[in-house]
């Protein structure tokens, strides 16, 4: 079906104000999460540095079950983390925002990569229990959740802009 | 020009003194000119090494004396060290220059009077004493030498051509076709003994000045010794290097014989070294003197020689302390270039010899010795040095034959570098000289000995003469003595890059390997009310600390001062006030602390031991459980513990049954759940129950369980549940559980299916299933680890039976895996044999309960990936439930900080456990490592076995969450980028060949022989489980017995009556030397020990000595011997014993006792054996020389 030119513009303008605005809230929660992430990862890394605690048999446990706690808690933030962004994917798509969509389609990828590549007993990638205090994975994941952060702040901002502009020129 | 100036024939006194003045003063003016025909072969580069030594190379290898020319100025412009030569030579040259002309007899009086000085102001090395040893090595030598001139006199024609045709045609035959030429050379004279060849060649090439030769050929000896001796204590190292050079010019004429003639026999040197030498090397100070006399009077050659060779460690050992004390690090580390230097330019490099029998022979043997129960102080040495002489003159004549012919053909090459390398081949067991002579280009002569690049594609004969020792860090000697043993703690590069970009050019993995809870001979326990610790980082006190004065001191780890409190100024060993340097803590890297109750909240938890038995058909019938039953009974008093020691049982096929072994009850009673799904425990208590108060219970339990299950139908394993109901058990005390599985689970949680296809198992491209199925089994771990239970697997099974995810209950609950494929009782021996030997060792083993483990370094240094069996609770803390003296860890480090403004950085474990006493410990290890700001240095400092062992871990990590071929790629690779990296760097190196730093001359090979692991091979047919549980081991492994899994060793055992010895407590143990791992190396009239760490294969070939075969193994002849032999009979013969000795030596180095199986040539287990063959090519994968040529192409790329 092919649209007239202006009803398709004005339905793409309509589509963009509306995804955008969506875009908005959704990234909002994806901050959200994405501190919620961050935070948990500073608590992950935090060790008392008390060593006395620390040898403590007791406290064993405690940090067992923190750092159980806390990989269960990610490893549940990813999945509607993932697929939030790859509706708006989709959203963009539909609505022709190319700009916004090859903004975020690097993303998308690293997303896919990210969930296929991980293996079956889940390991680094997936917030596993034992191996997430090794270094390089912790770092990698605190890496990622400060750039994601930063990411999704900046497009919140961009989608603001970009709502704000269609509804003023339209 | 300063080699002239700085060559001082001195430091090798009695060489010196040997010498007509003359022609000796002559040799010496000339020598830089580099004019003198090399005419007379020992003399010349005698005298012409003194020069090489200090810069300039012996004239006597080759025409090109223009090439050496240049020499000595090179050497004075390459390196900082010069300057330190300078400073540190001159005072010696000075002396021997007098020596060199004054009469013989009279420098060496002056001599040792000097040395006596010298010795006397610093006794570091005095070990041992006098007179006994010294003695024993003279009358072997004496014995040398006369043996030498019998036997020799018929040789004479032969020789006397040799010699006049030249030096280098001995030395260095230009072939063509150097691959196979080792080859031939090698079989020609594996046996050449090394005295014997030396002795005797000298003797007879310059009869006129044979005097020195003998004697300075007994001198390397000894002199080697002496440096063997030391590295091993720890002790300085300054004070071995210093030695060789000494020696080294003293030993010239005689190395270069021997480097001629001895060949494969390497070993039989260093032994000889070991056994004869310790003794006489060290003490000889007091004996130094008295010599002298027995030299002047004797006319005869080999008199003096005897005489000088003893005195003349004395020497080299007494004048070297004085500048020892005073180096700090660097000038030491540049005076031990100065002495690798030495070696290189050297034309035979005696020192090269002689370190390499410190590298190679001596220094594992020394620490063998040690590591035995109780040291053994060897004994007088005569009848052990006198073993070899006998041996090997038949060979000795062939393989001069042999060589000397190509000689002449182009003599004009050897000046150069491509043309020295090919010299090895002909003697391969001397290959080391090969890059002496390399060294003759002269930038080389500034290297350490661990930078002598080595030709990898043409030097065949790489493998030390016993096992490769660990590289000693570059450290000043007072550092170095304090320093942690290699064998708890080593670190890829001993030499730490001062920047991450350094270490990324170099493409080495920075990384260590710890063996933290090894049982130690000696520990000093020290109690203590405080434990001083720095206040920032929580560093425990240290040798490598520094007192700022008497009351603070400063931590050498994050570099915060710190308070001495008052309880550490007294001293309780000296028992004096005011000296915290004194103490334990700070004299010892390795010290364990009693902890006070600052460090445990609850009381110490008590030894708990929990056995989970599967009693399944299938089990049942392996007939495992009366063997486990047996075993425990056997050792059920030396389980470690105290008086609240508690113990259970768990069995388990389709139900789980428990245990009611209350005190009181008449028999055991066995409860049974069947209720798998929601499993429960029957009774709160009385299930774990005191060993002591119930004794007789578990006595009647264990003696019944065998039979209890006889008639059993059921098939079905209800593992899951059965190890969740021992968690339950577990929780409230934490403990050790050892589950016995002998099938796939197959009922309630956990259960399993079989995953494998057979016809993948020899696949070249994809390995499935490596990683576990279910993270049941990892839940449940970390669950117990939560609650300080650690999990023991045994996995009995003939069947797959997924072991890389049953792996995972002790992977993560740091217990251990044990896994006996196609297990059975009666049809398997061999198998039945190792689970009883291993559950000796288990269940008798310390173990450390609820620990934990931190690993601190320096700040700048950064860890970021840990390997092993464990809990990573924090980035720098590891929850271990149980530490066991088998475990192995690795660490993979990275530099976060660049260290330029540090010289030294330190690594430091801490590990805290309860001992099964209830005691709360800790014992810490602490590594000090220099820092560097030069790739060459890096190279220098790389050790190639904990490279190796932390890249095996790298792999097995990569093939799990990649593939296993991206790991092995990468195994490949990281040979390929390193070598690339290196070849780099050292520019002057010919592209077209594959070069390699001495330190990582075998990293090809291992990684090789990796590849053909059954871990990482391909097209091999591997059983899934066989290669997850290598893959597991390398994991869990400490370095010592994960090389002989990499790389096993290989000893020709049916002339073990010839080999040259060690005694260690009160036995003979022949040392034979390593043989590669290569088809080419089993003759059919051989008999052939491989050990492989868990498991020792004895080949027999076909045609093998019937007196060998009635002696040692107790049968007629080869086609009596039965296929299946697990044991060596006590035969009264002497290569019976000798044989016994020699694998019981093997068998006590190392925690489990591994299992003999004798193979002969059609027996069906052979395939166990030539597997380990890595050299060899194999339909499948590369042979050794095809997969040099395989990186050589990928580095030209």
């Amino acid at each position: 079906m092919k649209l007239h030119p202006v009803v398709a513009r004005c339905f793409s303008g309509c589509a963009a104000c509306h995804v955008l605005g969506e875009g908005i809230f959704l990234c909002m929660g994806r901050s959200n999460k994405r501190v919620q992430e961050i935070i948990a990862f500073d608590e992950l890394q935090s060790d008392f540095k008390n060593p006395i605690d620390q040898r403590n048999p007791v406290h064993a446990r405690e940090r067992l079950r923190n750092i159980e706690r806390i990989c269960f808690l990610l490893q549940k933030l990813v999945l509607p983390e993932y697929s939030i962004h790859s509706l708006f994917c989709i959203m963009f798509l539909c609505a022709q925002e190319w700009l916004t969509l090859g903004l975020n389609v690097p993303l998308l990828f690293y997303h896919f990569w990210r969930y296929f590549r991980c293996p079956a007993d889940g390991s680094k990638l997936a917030y596993d229990p034992p191996a997430v205090m090794n270094a390089d994975t912790l770092i990698y994941c605190q890496k990622e959740a400060w750039c994601k952060l930063a990411f999704y702040l900046l497009s919140f901002f961009y989608y603001l802009y970009c709502m704000i502009y269609t509804l003023v020129s339209s | 020009m300063s080699a002239p100036a700085g060559l001082p024939p001195r430091p090798a006194g009695p060489a010196a003194a040997g010498y007509p003045g003359g022609p000796g003063a002559s040799r010496e003016a000339a020598a830089p000119q580099a004019g003198p025909p090399g005419y007379q072969n020992g003399p010349v580069q005698n005298w012409m090494h003194l020069p090489s030594g200090y810069g300039s190379h012996p004239p006597s290898y080759s025409a090109p004396s223009g090439h050496y020319s240049q020499v000595p100025s090179k050497a004075a412009a390459s390196h900082l060290d010069d300057q330190y030569r300078a400073s540190y030579y001159p005072p010696y040259y000075s002396a021997p220059a007098q020596n060199a002309l004054t009469p013989s007899v009279a420098t060496s009086v002056l001599h040792t009077q000097e040395s006596q000085q010298f010795y006397h102001k610093t006794t570091p090395q005095t070990v041992g004493s006098a007179e006994g040893p010294t003695q024993g090595a003279i009358s072997s030598a004496s014995y040398l030498i006369t043996s030498a001139q019998q036997s020799y006199s018929a040789f004479g024609n032969h020789y006397s051509t040799s010699v006049s045709s030249s030096v280098a045609s001995q030395g260095f035959p230009l072939n063509s076709d150097h691959y196979t030429m080792p080859v031939v050379s090698g079989a020609m004279y594996p046996h050449v003994s090394y005295p014997v060849a030396a002795g005797s060649v000298y003797g007879q090439a310059f009869t006129s000045q044979s005097l020195p030769a003998v004697g300075q050929f007994k001198e390397t000896n000894t002199f080697s010794t002496q440096s063997t001796s030391v590295p091993h204590s720890l002790q300085q190292r300054v004070p071995v290097g210093y030695n060789s050079t000494i020696s080294n010019v003293s030993a010239q004429p005689v190395q270069d014989n021997l480097s001629r003639n001895l060949t494969g026999s390497v070993a039989k040197v260093n032994n000889q070294i070991n056994t004869g030498g310790t003794d006489s090397s060290q003490p000889v100070h007091s004996v130094s003197q008295s010599i002298p006399y027995t030299k002047s009077g004797a006319g005869t050659s080999s008199s003096p020689a005897v005489t000088s060779s003893v005195r003349t460690p004395a020497p080299s050992l007494s004048s070297q302390p004085p500048p020892s004390p005073a180096l700090t690090q660097s000038p030491e580390s540049a005076l031990q270039e100065a002495i690798d230097s030495s070696s290189t330019t050297s034309s035979a490099s005696p020192v090269l010899n002689n370190y390499d029998a410190l590298e190679g022979g001596g220094y594992p043997e020394t620490r063998s010795v040690t590591s035995s129960p109780v040291p053994a102080p060897a004994v007088p040495q005569t009848s052990k040095a006198s073993k070899p002489f006998g041996y090997g003159y038949p060979t000795l004549q062939p393989g001069y034959q042999n060589a000397a012919p190509p000689a002449p053909v182009q003599p004009s090459n050897l000046g150069h570098h491509p043309g020295f390398q090919h010299y090895p081949q002909q003697y391969p067991s001397v290959n080391q000289l090969s890059s002496s002579l390399g060294g003759l280009s002269l930038q080389h002569s500034q290297q350490p000995e661990s930078l002598r690049p080595v030709n990898l594609t043409q030097d065949r004969n790489i493998l030390p003469v016993s096992s490769v020792p660990a590289p000693v860090p570059n450290l000043n000697s007072d550092l170095r003595k304090l320093n942690c043993s290699p064998d708890s703690f080593r670190c890829t590069l001993t030499n730490i890059p001062q920047t991450q970009a350094l270490l990324n050019k170099a493409k080495l993995p920075l990384g260590l390997l710890l063996h933290p809870f090894r049982d130690l001979t000696q520990l000093p326990v020290i109690t203590s009310s405080t434990i001083v610790r720095c206040r920032s980082c929580r560093t425990y006190i240290n040798p490598f600390v520094s007192f700022i004065d008497q009351r603070r001191w400063k931590c050498n780890l994050c570099y915060r001062v710190n308070d001495v409190p008052e309880e550490f100024m007294y001293n309780p060993l000296t028992r004096s006030y005011g000296e915290p340097h004194k103490r334990p803590e700070v004299q010892n890297s390795t010290v364990e602390f009693i902890a006070s109750s600052d460090y445990m909240l609850r009381p110490p938890q008590p030894a708990v031991y929990l056995f989970v038995l599967d009693v399944s058909h299938n089990a049942v019938e392996a007939g495992y459980l009366a063997i486990v039953c047996q075993s425990l009974l056997e050792n059920l008093d030396k389980l470690p513990g105290d008086s609240r020691t508690r113990i259970g049982f768990i069995t388990f096929d389709s139900t789980v049954q428990f245990y009611n072994l209350q005190e009181g009850l008449s028999q055991p009673q066995m409860l049974i759940v069947s209720d798998i799904d929601d499993i429960f425990l029957p009774t709160p208590d009385s299930l774990l129950v005191n060993l002591h108060e119930s004794r007789e219970l578990i006595k009647d339990l264990l003696n019944a369980l065998p039979n209890m299950f006889t008639n059993t139908r059921e098939t079905h394993s209800a593992l899951g549940p059965a190890l969740q109901a021992a968690f339950k058990l577990m929780s409230p005390t934490g403990g050790r559980v050892s589950v016995f599985q002998t099938q796939l689970p197959s009922l309630g949680a956990g259960l399993l299916h079989s995953r494998e296809d057979p016809n993948q198992r020899s696949s070249t491209k994809v390995v499935q299933h490596l990683g576990p199925a279910t993270d049941f089994y990892k839940k449940l771990a970390l669950d117990c680890s939560g609650q300080q239970t650690a999990v023991d697997l045994f996995l009995l099974s003939s069947q797959y039976s997924d072991l890389a995810s049953l792996a995972c209950i002790s992977k993560y609950s740091a217990g251990c895996i044990y896994y006996y494929p196609s297990f059975h009782r009666s049809h398997n021996p061999a198998q039945a044999e190792k689970l009883q030997k291993d559950l000796k060792r288990y269940l008798t083993r310390k173990i450390g309960f609820e620990a934990v483990m931190r690993i601190r370094c320096t700040k700048g240094l950064s860890i970021h990936t840990f390997h092993g069996n464990f809990f990573v609770r924090s980035t720098d803390l590891l929850s271990l439930a149980n530490v066991n003296p088998d475990a192995g860890f690795a660490v993979q480090m990275s530099i976060e900080e660049s260290l330029t403004d540090t010289s030294l950085v330190c690594f430091q474990t801490a590990l805290l456990y309860t001992s099964s006493k209830g005691e709360r410990r800790i014992r810490v290890h602490t590594l000090c490592l220099p820092v560097v700001s030069s790739l060459t240095d890096v190279y220098a400092g790389a050790d190639v076995q904990a490279i190796v062992c932390l890249l095996a871990n790298m792999a097995v990590d990569r093939s799990v969450s990649s593939s296993l071929s991206d790991a092995r790629d990468a195994l490949v690779n990281a040979v390929v980028d390193s070598l690339a990296a290196y070849m780099a760097t050292a520019s002057n190196l010919q592209q077209s060949m594959l070069m390699a730093p001495n330190s990582l001359k075998l990293f090809p090979l291992y990684v090789l022989a990796l590849l053909k692991q059954k871990a990482f091979r391909t097209g091999t047919s591997t059983r899934l489980d066989d290669r997850v549980y290598a893959m597991c081991q390398m994991k869990s492994q400490p370095l010592v017995h994960l090389m002989k899994m990499i790389h096993p060793n290989l000893y020709r055992i049916d002339k073990l009556i010839d080999e040259s010895t060690i005694h260690v407590n009160d036995r003979v143990v022949p040392q034979p030397p390593l043989q590669k791992l290569s088809a080419e190396k089993l003759t059919r009239e051989g008999a052939f020990l491989m050990d492989c760490g868990s498991i020792f294969y004895i080949w027999i070939g076909k045609n093998c000595d019937n007196n060998f075969i009635k002696d040692v193994l107790g049968y007629p002849n080869y086609a009596s011997v039965p296929q299946k032999m697990t044991q060596l009979p006590e035969v009264d013969a002497l290569s019976s014993e000798r044989t016994r000795s020699f694998i019981s030596w093997l068998r006590d180095s190392r925690p489990l006792s591994p299992v003999l199986q004798v193979i002969k040539d059609e027996n069906p287990a052979k395939t166990d054996f030539f597997q380990h063959l890595i050299e060899d090519r194999t339909e499948a994968a590369f042979s050794y020389y095809e997969f040099l040529l395989n990186i050589q192409q990928q580095i030209c790329k």
